[in-house]
């Protein structure tokens, strides 16, 4: 018997070629799932190779939801570019807009005050939470169960309810502006933050009690999708896919920015890298943002929110790429400045673009359901891939 | 006529007599016609209920704008249903994409003839009741196989593959199951609760009507007959069949998040609702198999345990109470309505409802209908709990893997099944194999 993962890459000029080392001697099924396809999260175009139900190779079609963000950049000022990073990852907006918030302080060599900096944490750590919630519930949708799918919205509500208080907006919040933040935090910020603390944490051990030990779940996940840290280093992945095959690898740590390096926090990692241990990893990630969160509306500071930025940016000539723990993985901000208002290039560095590359080594072999709960569990938003 | 006439008042006045015996064609047809009526209305209550339970599950409200609490939203369906589009796709094998839905449905209605709704309740009373139940309900994967077949596109087909496979995986697993409780019908044993007299083994049999009536004999529900066999044989039956009807955790052929909606995805409009009204009304065939079988049919809970006249009342009045309590629970949610102009039609119409159901209750609190609906009443009730369980399912759990789906059906339930089989005929038979192996051992 063949491995599939050692057959020609899932190309459809080469499917014929490739007929000849399927197992049995059947046809190969070639089938289109998506753009339209309620479990492509979006408009992902996956090509299947199958025989019978098992999956031989897989091409993923993008760029249906291609806007040409990065073109834009280059049209835009510094400051009129900010609003559009949250249109790329949409359901981690907040993420997106400290990434490229940073990148160009980094380039006019500012930072943002010690406030702007505890509440910036603060909003990207609920954003993690609202993101991993909105992963779950889908996944856990994708693979049958639908009712997490509620629960976790009636919860991520509370946190797109402290961003509509804080920013107006629910989704693309554009929270951040470079330098610091716009807005003071309202009256009774610190307050709601609490008590979200207080309320998600029974929430969390809710979408559990569904799900860890439910039997069909660990058939459905266990063993399913694995790969191997090697793999993951050599493919780019990164994020909680990285982390649970076993690399200890979270910029948080490893590169802190922000002030992530005043907190108390650990880095869970899985062993097998299957789709089980992701679900587990991003599980206890959850619990960890929320212990980021209370340390640090803790511990917000007095002082100015914004740093003294110039109104009108030109940053010197040069170049500067900055990453960062987006819920997804390694998000990071690529800028060439030629010294004018407008950048020269930006280039993005998405995590679920990176990471979806990964899906086509992680199907081989699998049937046709798991290739749903891969996609799943890659956790990609196709704002981001196709930018 | 003169003949027809003396059946409906011979039976009028004799109701033990058996239904679809000689001269009975008159009630067959009325009980054909109430039966497919009751199912409609059956169908139409369990969409809504799936809806409204699923939804509190879920902490949300569920439908709630057409009708007060959404209760005309099943008619609103329906309406919207008949009078969409009819798509045939233009690929697809016209003929056999037609039939595809009807033999569903037929498959589904036509299980219905010989359910027990009563010891004289049923349509017809067939001495191989239960068999032709599990012959034409598994019919209903031809017409899911054509179905899939004809649609001509490759989700309905591997959706169709799916369902063919499964479905007759579990029949097998199913069908040992339902021979072990049809072994107890003829099988005397103490059983758990030593109720039952120990005595000459009787003949078996597979009329849907004895089986109850056997229970009814021996004392006992065979759900508790042989503890545990009884139960196990009942939970690989429960579980198969959740599979065979397709349902969550085993819709893997309409698995909706892998392949659309599988089978059925090309058909729309009126042909889907087919489709719909099959798998539910396979849904009650195949909860009443299991009623039958295990759950004593008609009988009501404790006739023995709690017998006597005053029982017999208190026991007699609980239909009529339940549909007052659903009355009262409307007037209650009269009261709770929004006091806006804009409710006021919503609130009268609830309150209509409520006074409709509890006019029901009174009528059924009358001696004669009191006495006339009981079996009918214990036998839905029963029923209803399993389509409570099959909402419950879908709100609980993931969707197996069809090759796990595989494993559970070969390598768990058949085995179990089998051992099963031979436990129960070595426990019902103990005391003759014992006198068997006494006389070996004295020659």
């Amino acid at each position: 018997m063949t491995d599939p993962r050692t057959l020609a890459p899932p190309s459809l000029e080469t499917h014929v070629a490739a007929h000849d080392e399927t197992f049995l001697d059947s046809n190969e099924l070639v089938i289109n799932m998506g753009p339209q396809h309620p479990a492509t999260h979006g408009v992902l175009r996956v090509i299947l190779r199958l025989d019978g139900e098992k999956v031989l190779g897989l091409e993923c079609v993008i760029g249906y939801l291609h806007r040409g963000v990065e073109k834009i950049a280059e049209n835009r000022t510094y400051t009129m570019f900010n609003p559009y990073v949250d249109r790329m990852d949409y359901v981690a907006a907040v993420s997106n807009g400290l990434g490229y918030c940073e990148a160009v302080e980094k380039l006019l060599s500012v930072e943002a005050p010690p406030r702007a900096q505890y509440i910036r944490v603060i909003l990207t750590e609920l954003n993690r939470i609202a993101s991993h919630q909105l992963w779950l519930g889908t996944h856990a949708l994708d693979i049958g169960a639908i009712t997490p799918l509620f629960y976790t919205f009636r919860d991520r509500e509370e946190i797109l309810k402290i961003f509509e208080k804080y920013c107006g907006a629910r989704l693309t919040t554009h929270a951040f502006r470079i330098g610091g933040l716009q807005y003071e935090a309202y009256d009774g910020f610190e307050a709601d933050v609490k008590n979200f603390v207080k309320f998600v944490k029974p929430k969390i051990d809710e979408y559990e009690e569904l799900l860890t030990t439910n039997r069909i779940w660990l058939e459905r996940t266990k063993g399913v999708g694995v790969i191997s840290g090697k793999d993951c280093i050599a493919l780019g992945v990164t994020g909680p896919v990285l982390r649970a095959s076993g690399v200890k690898w979270d910029l948080r740590k490893a590169q802190p920015y922000a002030n992530y390096k005043n907190f108390n926090f650990e880095i869970p990692t899985g062993e097998n890298g299957d789709t089980y241990d992701r679900y587990i990893v991003r599980m206890i990630e959850m619990r960890q943002a929320l212990r980021i969160i209370e340390q640090a509306v803790e511990g917000i500071p007095e002082g100015p929110i914004m740093a003294k930025v110039p109104k009108v940016m030109k940053p010197p000539v040069g170049e500067i790429y900055h990453s960062i723990e987006a819920p997804k993985g390694e998000l990071g901000y690529f800028i060439v400045s030629d010294g004018s208002t407008q950048p020269y290039r930006v280039r993005v560095r998405p995590p679920s673009f990176v990471n979806l590359q990964a899906l086509d080594l992680m199907c081989r072999g699998q049937l046709v359901a798991d290739v749903i709960a891969v996609i799943g569990t890659l956790d990609i938003v196709l704002g981001e891939v196709d930018r | 006529m003169h003949d027809f006439l003396n059946s409906i008042t011979d039976y009028l006045q004799n109701s033990n007599q058996t239904p679809g015996a000689a001269g009975n064609f008159f009630w067959a047809t009325v009980y054909i016609l109430l039966v497919f009526v009751g199912l409609s209305v059956a169908v139409i209550a369990m969409n809504w209920l799936e809806r409204k339970i699923l939804a509190h599950m879920q902490v949300r409200l569920g439908p709630m704008r057409v009708g007060p609490h959404g209760l005309l939203q099943p008619i609103a369906d329906a309406l919207k249903l008949l009078l969409k589009e009819d798509i045939i796709p233009a690929e697809a094998d016209v003929t056999v994409f037609w039939i595809a839905p009807f033999i569903v449905v037929l498959a589904a209605f036509t299980v219905f003839v010989v359910v027990p709704f009563g010891p004289t309740h049923a349509i017809t009373d067939m001495n191989i009741g239960i068999l032709f139940m599990l012959g034409v309900s598994s019919l209903s994967v031809l017409g899911i196989v054509t179905a899939g077949w004809a649609s001509n596109s490759h989700y309905p087909l591997i959706g169709a593959l799916r369902s063919s496979a499964q479905m007759v995986s579990y029949e097998v697993a199913m069908g040992l199951a339902v021979v072990s409780a049809i072994m107890m019908t003829s099988l005397h044993g103490m059983g758990f609760y030593g109720v039952a007299p120990p005595g000459p083994a009787d003949s078996g049999t597979l009329s849907m009507i004895d089986i109850v009536k056997m229970q009814q004999d021996q004392h006992i529900w065979f759900l508790f007959k042989f503890f545990p066999l009884g139960i196990i044989a009942f939970a690989i039956f429960a579980i198969a069949m959740v599979a065979e009807t397709n349902r969550a955790p085993f819709d893997l052929p309409e698995a909706e998040s892998e392949l659309t909606a599988g089978f059925h995805t090309e058909y729309s409009g009126f042909r889907w609702s087919l489709f719909f009204l099959a798998e539910y009304s396979a849904m009650i065939a195949v909860s009443s198999i299991a009623v039958t079988l295990w759950l004593g049919g008609w009988l009501r809970p404790f006739p023995n345990a709690l017998s006597g006249a005053t029982w017999d009342l208190l026991f007699s009045i609980i239909p009529g109470a339940t549909f007052l309590f659903l009355g009262a629970l409307c007037f209650y949610s009269t009261a709770r309505m929004p006091k806006h102009p804009l409710f006021r039609i919503q609130t009268m119409g609830l309150a209509g409802f409520g006074a409709l159901l509890a006019l029901i209750g009174i009528v059924l609190l009358i001696p004669g209908p009191r006495h006339w609906v009981q079996d009918i009443f214990w036998f839905s009730a029963k029923v209803a709990g399993f389509m409570y369980l099959y909402i419950w399912y879908r709100g609980t759990f993931p969707r197996y893997r069809f090759d796990q789906l595989m494993k559970v059906g070969w390598k768990v339930l058949l085995p179990i099944g089998l051992a099963l089989l031979i436990l129960t005929a070595v426990v019902g038979m103990r005391t003759e194999l014992l006198a068997q192996v006494k006389e070996v051992l004295h020659r």
